[in-house]
């Protein structure tokens, strides 16, 4: 019995580790490619390794780092996730705290349509928030933030809200007490003791945000240059002509490479994050 | 306690409240009722009745868009939770390397949608010229089942995360009285760890649903809708009767389609959950 299970044990780590092989591949693939140059890189040959004559060595990142926008994108990436997340972590943290705390009908109507907001698909609104937005003038990567920060609410109020109810009350009653008025009580207690949603909230609310294409493509103001990465990799494409294969993929690669780098860094809070959302959710 | 809170509603609330009306309610109500008029700038907008749905449903290309959709979420409904279950089960034995199959079959889910459509693109491209087989932008059974394979590829190890959670959240006393009754594994997976994980298999169920079926930028990169809007799902067709059609009527129409695509998305979460929470058992 014990060897049999064993054997089958055997098999199983073969069968999953050659999945593991195909998981990793395509990403793999695309590493290779970018170090390719331009002309060996074909529909019929993208699965051959670089050759000593078709080896570019770097030459493709060079590219995309200097005339493709790449750090330009990178740069308004980085800053509208930034600020997003920051803002929706402070702001819903804040918000779901006075929802779960406070019992009135502007609370519990409050609730309704945050949980409400998250089914709700994005083409529903695309149209007229791209307007909302270009009249507010929200239409820069610095102040994008707000309008993230209204689309994303639903999602980060709910879960904050799913953890708050299991705080006792009795911990920040005793606060109010010794003294502490909402604001002090929220940031010395409250916020401490929300610290593990705080980085699963973050987490989820970063993984969209990083990868988000439609919302900044049609709320921002792209004949002011305003581009993050995953409007340039699609620029690839849709601008007429020959695709530049080679740069594209050096940008795909220094797009996925910081990501991946985070991802094995801090993979126990990434999953242990996604694991909380579910739940929650 | 409640009362000194209250006071503070500028504060905790208010932030929030007022982004949430510019950034969804508002143009959500817009949106409502610009699906009713005719319009090109959301200023100069006419009533036009119910005349911009009527439009919506006669239209062929938004009625394959919704058959293509519904075909997609349910094949890769069904694909990805198989699959990430099964995973899961074989991940909560004790094999080796666990933790490193379960990083690589996570990764793909930090990749952005329009750049593992890219990747997908390439790598499948290169299969079927290698086959000699049309390539994807020329036939939309092959796009079918690229988006099919590139959304398992994203998601089953989302799934597969959630289901190991659940499978490791079952009390091991449950297991090892069912295995000193004589229970063999199979009736162990169907008579105690299935129900037991029935709200996991709530939640993917959902996830993978709502994903499949509002699904935009895989579908934008790896197809585009080539050849000809074949292999287009809703929210592209939305998207493209919106920005890539010139015409006064066409704003109301993707509108209307909008909301029907909304309505739509609803009725299915919600049936969807009332339907397996139903089958939930209490621990």
């Amino acid at each position: 019995m014990k060897q049999r299970s064993r054997n089958a044990n055997r098999v199983l780590s073969i069968l999953l580790g050659i999945l593991c092989i195909a998981w990793v591949y395509p990403v793999f693939m695309i590493l290779f490619n970018s170090l390719k140059e331009e002309r060996a890189i074909t529909t019929s040959t993208a699965f051959t390794l670089p050759t000593s004559e078709t080896f570019a060595g770097l030459a493709n990142y060079i590219d995309a780092l200097q005339s493709k926008n790449f750090l330009t994108a990178f740069f308004f990436s980085l800053v509208i996730t930034v600020t997003s997340v920051a803002l929706i972590l402070i702001c819903c943290s804040m918000c779901a705290w006075y929802i779960t705390r406070v019992k009135n009908l502007a609370s519990k109507l409050c609730y309704f349509l945050f949980v409400f907001s998250m089914v709700v698909p994005f083409q529903m609104l695309m149209f007229t928030l791209s307007a909302t937005a270009d009249r507010l003038q929200l239409s820069t990567p610095f102040n994008i933030c707000i309008i993230y920060l209204g689309f994303g609410a639903g999602l980060a109020v709910f879960m904050f809200c799913g953890f708050m109810k299991s705080i006792p009350i009795e911990i920040e009653e005793a606060a109010m007490i010794d003294g502490c008025n909402p604001l002090q009580t929220f940031f010395h207690v409250v916020l401490p003791i929300l610290k593990p949603t705080l980085i699963s909230v973050g987490i989820l609310e970063t993984m969209w945000l990083w990868n988000d294409y439609l919302l900044p493509y049609l709320v921002m103001d792209r004949t002011k240059g305003y581009i993050t990465i995953p409007i340039l990799i699609q620029y690839f494409r849709g601008s007429y002509g020959r695709v530049e294969m080679g740069p594209m993929m050096a940008c795909i690669m220094m797009t996925i490479l910081p990501v991946i780098i985070i991802y094995l860094l801090c993979q126990k809070h990434i999953i242990k994050g996604v694991v909380a959302g579910a739940v929650k959710g | 306690m409640e009362k000194a809170i209250r006071r503070y509603w500028p504060i905790f609330l208010a932030p929030t409240a007022a982004a949430f009306v510019i950034g969804f309610l508002y143009p959500f109500m817009h949106g409502l009722y610009l699906s009713f008029c005719k319009f090109i700038t959301i200023d100069r907008a006419s009533w036009n009745g119910l005349k911009n749905y009527i439009y919506a449903l006669q239209d062929a290309s938004f009625r394959h868009a919704f058959w293509f959709t519904a075909a997609f979420t349910v094949v890769s409904t069904v694909l990805i939770n198989l699959a990430a279950f099964a995973i899961a089960l074989a991940l909560t034995r004790a094999i080796r390397g666990t933790n490193l199959f379960r990083t690589v079959y996570f990764m793909p889910n930090l990749i952005g949608g329009i750049v593992l459509g890219y990747i997908w693109q390439i790598l499948l491209n290169c299969v079927l010229s290698l086959l000699s087989k049309p390539l994807l932008s020329l036939d939309a059974t092959y796009g079918f089942w690229g988006l099919i394979i590139l959304m398992c590829w994203q998601q089953i190890g989302y799934m597969m995360i959630i289901y190991i959670a659940g499978l490791q959240s079952i009390p091991s006393d449950y297991l090892e009285a069912a295995r000193i009754d004589g229970a063999s594994s199979w009736q162990i997976l169907w008579r105690i760890k299935i129900p037991n994980v029935m709200p996991s298999i709530t939640i993917c169920l959902f996830l993978t649903l709502t994903n499949s079926f509002k699904l935009f930028d895989q579908n934008l990169a790896l197809t585009g809708g080539d050849p000809n809007h074949a292999s287009e799902m809703l929210a592209l067709n939305i998207y493209d009767t919106f920005y890539n059609r010139s015409g006064a009527q066409w704003k109301g129409y993707g509108q209307a389609k909008a909301v029907i695509f909304c309505l739509l998305v609803i009725a299915i979460s919600s049936i969807q959950l009332r339907a397996t929470r139903s089958k939930e058992v209490q621990q």
